[in-house]
């Protein structure tokens, strides 16, 4: 099947990308630079990034807020206008259909950012669960969307808007223009530093992003979605289809800051019952030191030898894992056993044959430092 | 593209090999460095190993993935570049000299006939 475009293929292709099909996409993995340089790009500099890929939805109509006070887990209809919320969409059983950000745009219309490889399952998802009670504009082909992020980020960006972001704080978002082009722009992102994401129509992309090219300072760069993977990780953002899925719960992904659930929403009850219940499994960060030089990959599993030979020793997965870019040796995210998820804690993680020791931490592998 | 020096031979797993001495060196080609995009770990055997061809001799991680390596020829392996330990970024940077992987003493003679030349390798990876 032919893989579909962003707004931006022609000018990655020129930029030397080296494209990989994702979700269907042809999307730059890594430009010239490289995943590692591209990474530690945006920890110093600043990083611009080709999520187009993504899709975007409008809700809209008079009862739109009843139609997202069932369908998200956090508190995101009862928001101030202005405001961008991080809420997971669950099924019935507490199992998570997608995660995304809700943008309130006012009480009669909401922005929403989905994942690519779930923008058609969420859109039937949206169908089947607004009960009509709001308008689904599905406006995925008509938006790009370009993240800007990095301690250098904020600067660039609010430049080229003539200085008028800088009262935006995190994770609120305003229209406005950048280089001249009409965008959201939301101080949100995915990579642990400070930045924008800005959504702007398919063809003011190109425009825009050259704009952003042009005035990169020393140090920025375009990133490819391989450094996007490193940095969210370290980050300890969870990736759907890798961390997050249908059948783990938000409470055992460690997301429950984005489970209000004092609220009746698609699955609060199931999730209400799993908390009085006690979890049994938790995703937990684990870290392999420097000098063991062992990645744990996603699938990979967790065992404890001591309960027996082959799949019995099997305890846990790795749902995510590679180098530590700016912390070093190699870090990963895990579904183990309660019992086995304190932080300190000692894992054995079975990587292509060989048992290799992992220690479970708490917390971002990366935290950046407080300007 | 791809950088194929001509005085090398190749395989289908984009491996090159050249002679020194009685042994002939191994590493992978600029291509497979291409495609593999950033490498952070290479996994390379003890000096005195056997390695027997087609099978594997080591293993290389990028960021995102993890590859066996295949031995290219049968026989006993007299050095290693143990740079690679801590500096996995030369087979980046430098393929086909700081990067090389392995020095092996071929067993069978036969096998080096069955190498790929450059020009061989050159169409082989202009279809890929």
């Amino acid at each position: 099947m032919e893989r579909k475009r962003t707004p931006l293929w022609e000018l990655h292709k020129q930029h030397g990308a080296r494209l990989i099909d994702f979700g269907g996409w042809d999307m730059p993995v890594a430009y010239t630079a490289g995943t590692i340089k591209e990474h530690k790009a945006v920890r110093d500099s600043v990083g611009l990034f080709d999520v187009s890929h993504m899709g975007e939805v409008y809700l809209r109509g008079p009862r739109v807020r009843e139609a997202v006070e069932l369908l998200t887990s956090n508190a995101v209809a009862s928001a101030p206008a202005g405001k961008a919320v991080y809420t997971l969409l669950c099924r019935p059983s507490g199992g998570v259909v997608d995660d995304c950000i809700f943008y309130k745009r006012s009480d009669e219309e909401f922005f929403v950012i989905v994942n690519a490889s779930n923008t058609a399952k969420d859109l039937d998802w949206l169908r089947d669960h607004t009960r009509g009670l709001c308008d689904i504009d599905d406006v995925s082909d008509a938006t790009a969307l370009i993240a800007v992020q990095g301690p250098k980020a904020v600067a660039l960006v609010d430049r080229l808007a003539g200085g008028t972001l800088t009262s935006l704080t995190s994770f609120t978002f305003a229209d406005a223009v950048v280089a001249g082009v009409p965008c959201v722009a939301a101080r949100t992102g995915y990579t642990g530093e400070d930045g924008f994401e800005l959504a702007c129509a398919s063809g003011d992309a190109v425009r825009l992003w050259s704009a952003l090219v042009d005035n990169l300072p020393d140090g920025g760069l375009p990133i490819g979605l391989g450094a996007r993977d490193t940095l969210r990780l370290e980050s300890r953002l969870p990736l759907y289809g890798n961390d997050l899925d249908d059948d783990h719960t938000p409470l055992e992904a460690g997301l429950g800051w984005a489970v209000k659930l004092d609220r009746e929403f698609l699955g609060a009850q199931a999730l209400r019952e799993q908390k009085q219940r006690g979890l049994s499994r938790q995703l937990v960060g684990f870290k392999i030191a420097d000098d063991t030089r062992a990645i744990a990959r996603h699938g990979y599993p967790v065992v404890d030898r001591s309960l027996g030979a082959g799949e019995a020793a099997v305890i846990g997965t790795v749902t995510s894992g590679g180098p530590g870019v700016c912390v070093g040796g190699a870090i990963g995210l895990a579904y183990v056993p309660i019992a086995s998820a304190k932080p300190g804690t000692q894992l054995t993680i079975e990587c292509r044959g060989k048992d290799i020791p992992a220690t479970v931490v708490s917390g971002k592998f990366y935290k950046r430092a407080q300007p | 593209m791809s950088d194929i020096p001509s005085d090398l031979r190749y395989t289908n797993d984009h491996e090159w090999l050249r002679t020194a001495g009685t042994a002939w060196r191994v590493g992978i080609t600029q291509f497979a460095v291409n495609q593999l995009g950033d490498i952070t770990i290479v996994e390379l055997p003890k000096v005195g190993d056997l390695v027997t061809k087609g099978q594997q001799f080591g293993s290389i991680e990028s960021v995102k993935s993890v590859s066996d390596l295949l031995a290219p020829v049968s026989g006993r392996v007299i050095a290693v570049n143990e740079a690679l330990k801590d500096s996995p970024e030369h087979v980046n940077e430098s393929p086909y000299d700081a990067g090389w992987m392995i020095d092996i003493e071929p067993s069978d003679k036969a096998e080096l006939d069955e190498l790929m030349t450059p020009a061989a390798y050159t169409t082989l990876v202009a279809d890929a």
